[in-house]
């Protein structure tokens, strides 16, 4: 009968606690969306359209056209860019490196991941842009001609998506890396040594036993960092030469994201100006949802 | 002991508040006599929360260190956060007074006027922040550029250094043929603001895009905040921003001379005052909201400037407030000002002064 109680007891302080959680999430969203839609209703342009970002006029004009452009090249850039890196260490420090080099790595790949955000937007701007604007000036003057995204038409470099998606790899580098390192030294050790009695090479070990095994820790690892180049705010805010335009053009300065438009913007923003912005995040929050949820399917599907 | 002296304390605040009370009549009727209650004596007791214009924080932290140091008893709060919050707060009442870059709108009156239930928020000028042309072009020491010219650079219309019409006003001066690269403010600002405003009114003809807070000119690159701005100028030959003008001169960037027609004018907190001077008070009774002439041709004003207000009810302050707010800001509109030059900022001129110490001391 005891046992009973307390069983029932311990049930429900779980499902209390369960509650919480959901009673919580659902006052945000409802305090979120209840901000958001006299904002939306005041709006003269088509939100989803609508590049600019004026909602604070006698006529409000905005829109997350440029700011969902922005957000999702430079995060993709920062992807590209990051995931080989990010694999290639993550296999070194699991399958090559000596112990004692891997332990060192393996540090430092976590340290780096320590590193908070607005540390790495000074980094960007005091250091790092001066120096991608030549790097920058350099992939214009040799391919800007023939792949037109290099080209800057400006010929200014500065604060740049392409920047911007650099430090983002940076950033994200460290998380697909620790991820993706202990995914791989997951890998049954009877599967890369019949592997390599079967003849294989050490790169063929990697290529038939490890990378196939270790291919859904990668996507999602993936995904988490793609999670936080989405959202990433006050280093964006910082490099990013904010304008409201979709341009291929990602080496010449300009562009936009949610996050950091909303770092931008709150602090002078009036009444429909943070209904705008709170509408946004609103947006931003369903394509991390909608980039979950595809990152999910593709885990799910069996390989080969 | 200690429960000795913490009866000590509140037998001293309790006095202290007592003696407030009193002078807070005697400087109403003094003020109805036409006296002027002085600033130094009235300290007060307890603590208050501000926020607001981040253009004026720097006055603001040592306004609030000059008047704790007189006045031990009572604590201000004020966090920069920008204006628009600062207002915001205000009208939520979570705040004692905002500073702000610009007077309250229309559409924030009404709000803001709720906020002071008995009555009025009004606005009291308090720190003339001039804005400075940057550039950074070694071997230029000095640069002209006039309101028209200087329209034309930042909608990148003029885009060499040594274009003819900027050659024209910097005769003998040694013009690189470098490309100009304009900077502005990326986030939402009220120096974007007022220097809109500015090349609205002296530019008109050059400058299409209106003001806000919010940069509207095609081109250019922008950066976040005064510091991001500074130092984007600082890390790019050729660079030009407007920005504060204390960020210009801690990087020792080349400031431009202005020249409204008459006369290249340099910047110094003299200058702004002068331009300041020439303002006139568009608010009505003790709201002493400011219209700069930004056209001005008196000589040796330097126009571009922005007046950054403390706003705050007239009437309806709650009681704990009121005093603490009615002091400090008499202490900020008097010996305060005298702080405010090294500072990078002008202080308001003494006809100007005269009415905000005198709307201070009506604040009931």
């Amino acid at each position: 009968m005891t046992t009973r109680t307390a069983d029932r007891a311990f049930r429900l302080t779980t499902q209390a606690a369960a509650g919480v959680v959901l009673v919580v999430v659902l006052a945000i969203g409802a305090f979120l969306v209840n901000r958001a839609v006299p904002a939306l209703r005041a709006d003269t342009a088509n939100f989803l359209t609508e590049t600019s970002w004026f909602p604070d006029q006698a006529k409000p004009v905005f829109g997350i056209a440029a700011l969902a452009f922005g957000t999702l090249v430079s995060s993709m850039l920062a992807l590209l860019l990051a995931v080989p890196v990010a694999v290639g260490t993550a296999l070194f420090v699991a399958h090559y490196a000596p112990r004692r080099l891997a332990r060192l790595l393996g540090f430092l790949v976590d340290l780096l991941a320590a590193v908070p955000s607005v540390v790495y937007g000074l980094w960007g701007l005091y250091f790092l842009k001066t120096h991608v604007n030549d790097v920058a000036g350099w992939l214009d003057r040799h391919f800007g001609s023939v792949l037109t995204p290099l080209h800057s038409s400006t010929g200014t470099y500065g604060g740049s998506l392409f920047l911007a998606g650099i430090v983002l790899a940076i950033m994200i580098l460290p998380i697909i890396s620790a991820i993706v390192r202990e995914v791989f030294l997951q890998v049954p050790r009877a599967n890369i040594e019949a592997a390599l009695a079967l003849g294989a090479t050490r790169w063929e070990a990697m290529r038939l036993a490890v990378l196939p095994y270790g291919r859904p820790g990668i996507v999602s690892a993936s995904m988490l960092g793609l999670g936080r180049a989405l959202g990433e705010t006050i280093a964006v805010a910082l490099l990013l030469s904010t304008s409201y335009d979709i341009s291929w053009h990602i080496t010449q300065p300009g562009g936009a994201t949610f996050a950091a438009n909303i770092a931008l913007k709150f602090n002078e923003a009036g009444g429909t100006g943070r209904g705008a912005l709170i509408a946004s995040g609103l947006v931003l929050f369903v394509i991390t949802l909608l980039v979950n949820g595809v990152a999910r399917a593709v885990v799910r599907r069996p390989t080969l | 002991m200690k429960n000795h002296l913490h009866h000590a304390t509140v037998g001293l605040s309790a006095a202290a508040v007592a003696v407030l009370a009193l002078s807070g009549c005697g400087s109403d009727n003094a003020a109805s006599a036409g006296g002027q209650p002085s600033a130094k004596a009235n300290c007060a007791t307890g603590s208050i929360m501000a926020s607001g214009s981040s253009a004026q924080a720097n006055a603001m932290s040592e306004w609030v260190k000059g008047y704790t140091a007189s006045c031990s008893g009572a604590t201000i709060n004020y966090q920069a956060v920008g204006s628009g919050a600062g207002i915001q707060a205000f009208i939520q009442g979570s705040t004692a007074f905002a500073g702000s870059d610009s007077a309250l709108k229309d559409e924030e009156h009404g709000p803001a006027d709720a906020r002071c239930k008995s009555g009025k928020a009004i606005d009291l000028p308090m720190v003339a922040g001039p804005i400075a042309v940057a550039y950074n072009l070694p071997g230029v020491d000095s640069l002209t550029l006039t309101p028209s010219l200087i329209a034309k650079i930042f909608s990148g219309k003029v885009t060499t250094w040594d274009d003819p019409a900027i050659a024209a006003v910097n005769s003998g001066a040694k013009l690189p043929s470098k490309a100009i690269q304009s900077f502005h403010r990326s986030d939402s600002s009220g120096t974007s603001d007022n220097f809109t405003k500015y090349l609205t009114a002296a530019a008109g003809s050059d400058w299409t895009y209106g003001h806000a807070k919010e940069w509207k000119a095609p081109g250019g690159q922008g950066a976040k905040g005064s510091d991001g701005v500074t130092t984007s100028v600082k890390q790019t030959e050729g660079g030009v921003a407007y920005v504060e003008y204390s960020f210009a001169k801690n990087a020792s960037l080349g400031v431009a001379k202005v020249d409204n027609g008459a006369g290249a004018v340099e910047l110094t907190p003299d200058a702004v005052g002068k331009a300041v001077e020439a303002a006139t008070v568009v608010g009505v009774g003790n709201d002493l909201a400011l219209k700069l002439d930004y056209t001005t041709k008196v000589p040796g004003a330097y126009p571009i400037a922005l007046v950054t207000y403390e706003i705050t009810c007239e009437k309806g302050l709650s009681s704990d407030q009121l005093a603490v707010v009615k002091s400090f800001l008499a202490y900020t509109a008097g010996d305060g000002q005298q702080t405010l030059t090294d500072l990078g900022y002008a202080p308001i001129p003494a006809s100007l002064q005269a009415k905000v110490t005198a709307a201070i001391a009506a604040l009931s």
